[in-house]
């Protein structure tokens, strides 16, 4: 398996594998998509809503505010000893303000200053004079399969690597693949040929294909070399949901390997 | 108010709306600032551009 990096920053990783197939990688991709566990909020006691906005709806942006996780600091609420919210399973949140303003992100406050939404400009509620929203915000780690505010990655995909062959002898030099091209990845070079500029960005459309009166150029697909890219909210950064996955794969694998082991004892 | 999160990806774009309001105010080409903010696929920037206040 061979594993090139493309891109990397605090939201999003694209990287090149290669010799792999796909119920592998799509096993990654699906487990980076669903069982990762990230916090957000669950609960939410509203003590005053004078805002135009409904309590349900209030509830539901507040869901989906992203919130900075650190897995190692809690455990999931199934697997905690205790009966209700403890500060091992749930953070809590305060939120109380008088209009008129817009109440952001930033003026939910958490019991644990380390713990914080994502980011500070989301607006949450617009409050006119005289209105005042007073709530109280519990959130708890959860999974993407349960919510999508639990998803941790919220774009995770692979795509086929592309492969394109141009035939120079069949080519009219036309340049109607260039000019139909959605993704602009075609241009002619200093001798009127047709050359592609980054593959990598070829969408796999076929446009070309089909608008060639030549047949001169084909699309195909690299077998098992694939693009991959996985996007975060924010929560967790994208090595860490990619690692969280790779171990959460290799305990799956360990509960078979422990179950063969048992049986032929 | 605007979503949370675009409808079709998640990726939260309420975060930079209030830039995105400001500049577009002054005279900015949305799709220039769009760029900018790096909301760069097509689901997230209907979001921003056809927003309706409405709450």
């Amino acid at each position: 398996m061979n594993i090139e990096l493309r891109e990397k920053d605090d939201e999003r990783i694209v990287f090149l594998v290669e010799d792999v197939n796909i119920p592998f990688i799509n096993a990654i991709r699906r487990i980076c998509l669903v069982e990762i566990p990230k916090l957000a909020i669950e609960t939410v006691n509203i003590y005053k809503n004078d805002a135009k906005m409904f309590d349900e709806v209030l509830a539901h942006r507040l869901g989906l505010l992203p919130i900075k996780t650190d897995l190692d600091l809690f455990t999931m609420p199934s697997e905690c000893d205790c009966e209700d919210h403890c500060s091992n399973c749930s953070v809590s949140f305060l939120l109380k303000e008088k209009g008129p303003k817009i109440v952001y992100s930033k003026d939910i406050k958490s019991n644990d200053p380390s713990i914080k939404p994502v980011y500070d400009t989301i607006p949450l509620v617009e409050l006119h004079e005289n209105e005042e929203i007073e709530l109280e915000a519990i959130a708890e780690l959860g999974l993407g399969s349960e919510h999508a505010k639990w998803q941790a990655a919220t774009t995770c995909s692979y795509k086929f690597y592309p492969k394109i062959t141009i035939d120079n002898q069949a080519c009219y030099n036309c340049g109607v693949c260039i000019d139909q091209c959605p993704r602009k990845i075609l241009q002619f070079d200093d001798e009127k040929q047709v050359t592609i500029t980054d593959i990598e960005k070829c969408s796999l459309c076929k446009t070309c294909e089909r608008k060639c009166s030549g047949n001169a150029i084909t699309i195909d697909y690299e077998e098992s070399k694939y693009i991959f890219t996985l996007e975060s909210d924010g929560s967790l950064d994208p090595v860490t949901i990619l690692k969280k996955a790779c171990d959460i794969l290799a305990e799956k694998s360990d509960n078979v390997i422990n179950f063969v082991m048992n049986e032929e004892e | 108010m605007l979503f949370v999160r675009c409808y079709t990806c998640g990726k939260v774009i309420s975060a930079s709306f209030d830039e995105f309001k400001e500049r577009t105010e002054k005279g900015e080409a949305p799709d220039d600032v769009l760029d900018d903010l790096g909301i760069t696929k097509y689901c997230c920037r209907r979001m921003l551009i056809s927003h309706v206040k409405v709450w």
